[in-house]
């Protein structure tokens, strides 16, 4: 793939991902990862591993589908007030192209979050750890580095940003 | 009209119930700051927080900005973050380093860890003559009237007199003692991270959800049933049959069902102090388990050890602010920002000397239950909210703490609820009876 066609290809998923999160499709949200996939959102954006790290996100595909079962479940009462997601990313960049086509690459993303009548903004950068596969990207790894990240949360987060 | 209303606090509160305005009215939550948490022990900090001399963390007593720093001399001292000249905070961030002493960035006072002032720019020609200068107390900055230490968890009051931290922390007391024990090197450090999250609601609400054995159940079903069917599927796939113990702690909140929360016991202590038996099994069979008391058992012998992991607690509420899960090594600091909003600080500790795998098996607890992405707080803080709204409505005028009432076993010291009857709203009775007192009334 040229360099220009792995730009395209890879602004394209992280605008799928980001819709589909602002759509609600958890299950298709999930299947984005791959079989090992690990989304994290470090407690302190000097971490360098989410493994055996205090994480704001850790969560393996069984914990990813933990969450998405407790959301969809009919009495999930902080689910029941009306709520929505607007994601805006940009800034993309490729850091690293390998042999076999699996990408490195960092965005970053505005959220602005509407619950009851508050909103709430959160910013920050993605970096990617991208699989090339027959199906099109799966993610590895999902590094979510939020502005916010050592600050209090007024409230909390119920799904992934 | 606050005065009437001082005057009137002992109408607020009943045995089995408590009137609404206790939750939601601005001058009853200025008075509580006053007599309570301005008042009796309030917990800063752990002693590991700030190993080095220089090192501070401030933290919020009450309504007042405090420093908990290591002073040269090895102590640990807790100050008002205040400039004793023209009142400037002194350090501006949320926690560092101050190096040999403080330094005001106004007008360049400096002041020893202890608080003492150090040294004021040309003060001999600038204050010789003045009533200021180093001699003067008020040149100094504020120290907590009382600072005391219990396992290396730090407290202050900001009263001269009153009970010693021992005498007020009573029986409770054993929330730090069960932490510690569990440690084979019997202390436990501070895990470098905090995860803060605002409730919407008032202080009490949350501590009054601590020991609460009714609603899990309830609030908690959709996490408790999610975990549960994936918890069952890995169980399925693995070739030993069994999902992290991690998976077990959430699915409690199904496989418990409503009916069994009966089955645990809670012990009520002066000063508002509870205690809520364990629940989560959080002794199993594991290679993890065995590795760790093999260790233990060498550090503490048999018996003691079989002592020590028998000691049964799955939470230790310390009035008013502060909730201890000692057996997962974690903690909850309760700092009232406000009648309707509260900040909590969520700290974890690791055990001393204990295997790696035991660490990692409460961080998982950590992040899942208590980070800002929780799985679990989620739906008791949209709870919380409820019922700040909901008692900042006209549509009644109590709320009630019924259930079981009259039925709890009073003992000396300690009201403990009677067998098969652990949801008993007996936590909450004694909560709000403690406050009473606190405020003034029934003394």
């Amino acid at each position: 793939m040229k360099k220009n066609d792995v730009q395209h290809a890879v602004e394209q998923f992280l605008y799928q991902q980001a819709d589909l999160l602002d759509s609600k499709q958890w299950q298709d949200y999930v299947d984005l990862f791959a079989a090992d996939g690990v989304y994290w959102v470090p407690a302190d954006p000097a971490h360098t591993t989410w493994d055996g790290m205090p994480a704001i996100f850790a969560e393996d595909k069984n914990l990813m589908t933990v969450r998405m079962k407790r959301v969809l479940h009919p009495d999930a009462w902080s689910q029941r007030p009306a709520w929505g997601t607007n994601h805006v990313v940009s800034n993309v960049r490729i850091d690293k192209v390998a042999k076999n086509g699996d990408v490195q690459a960092r965005s970053r993303f505005h959220m602005m979050e509407l619950r009851r009548d508050d909103v709430r903004h959160f910013a920050g950068s993605y970096t990617h750890h991208l699989k090339k596969t027959r199906d099109g990207y799966r993610i590895k790894l999902q590094r979510v580095d939020m502005t916010n990240a050592q600050a209090a949360y007024d409230y909390v987060l119920q799904v992934w940003v | 009209m606050l005065q009437e209303r001082i005057a009137d606090l002992s109408k607020y509160v009943e045995p089995d119930r408590v009137r609404r305005e206790v939750y939601v009215d601005p001058g009853i939550f200025e008075l509580e700051m006053q007599r309570i948490h301005e008042r009796y022990w309030i917990y800063c900090g752990h002693e590991s927080q700030v190993p080095k001399p220089g090192d501070y963390y401030t933290v919020q007593i009450g309504r007042q900005p405090m420093l908990m720093v290591r002073g040269k001399d090895r102590k640990v001292h807790v100050l008002y973050n205040r400039c004793p000249h023209r009142g400037n905070m002194m350090c501006g961030d949320r926690n560092g380093n101050t190096g040999e002493f403080f330094r005001c960035s106004y007008h360049a006072w400096t002041f020893h860890h202890d608080g003492r002032l150090r040294t004021i720019p040309m003060m001999e020609s600038g204050y010789s003559g003045t009533r200021f200068g180093p001699d003067n107390p008020d040149c100094s900055m504020k120290k907590a009237a009382r600072v005391e230490s219990y396992r290396g968890f730090v407290f202050a009051s900001l009263a001269e007199d009153g009970p010693t931290l021992l005498e007020f922390l009573g029986e409770a007391k054993i929330a730090f003692d069960d932490m510690c024990d569990r440690a084979p090197e019997g202390e436990v450090e501070i895990v470098p991270n905090c995860f803060r999250v605002i409730q919407r609601s008032n202080w009490k609400i949350f501590l009054e959800n601590q020991l609460d054995a009714l609603h899990p159940s309830v609030t908690h079903q959709s996490t408790g049933r999610a975990a549960h069917e994936v918890e069952k599927e890995i169980a399925k796939k693995a070739k030993k049959g069994e999902a992290p113990l991690s998976y077990h702690m959430l699915s409690a909140f199904a496989t418990v069902t409503i009916d069994k929360w009966d089955a645990f016991q809670t012990l009520n202590y002066p000063y508002g102090h509870c205690i809520l038996t364990g629940y989560m099994g959080l002794r199993p069979q594991d290679p993890d388990t065995l590795a760790y008391d093999k260790v233990m058992i060498k550090a503490y012998g048999k018996k003691r050890f079989e002592e020590i992991v028998g000691v049964n607690i799955h939470h230790v509420l310390l009035y008013p602010g502060l909730s201890v899960q000692s057996p997962l090594q974690q903690l909850r600091a309760v700092r009232p920002l406000g009648v309707d909003r509260t900040l909590t600080e969520i700290w974890h500790f690791r055990l001393k000397g204990a295997p790696e795998a035991i660490y990692r098996r409460s961080l998982a607890y950590y992040n899942l239950v208590n980070s800002p992405a929780t799985l679990v707080n989620a739906d008791d803080l949209e709870n919380f909210y409820k019922c700040q709204q909901g008692l900042a409505s006209q549509g009644g005028d109590w709320v009630t703490f019924g259930r079981h009432f009259g039925r709890d076993s009073e003992k000396p010291g300690v009201v403990e609820t009677r067998p098969n009857m652990g949801t008993s709203e007996a936590p909450m009775r004694n909560q709000m009876k403690a406050w009473a007192q606190y405020m003034g009334n029934g003394r």
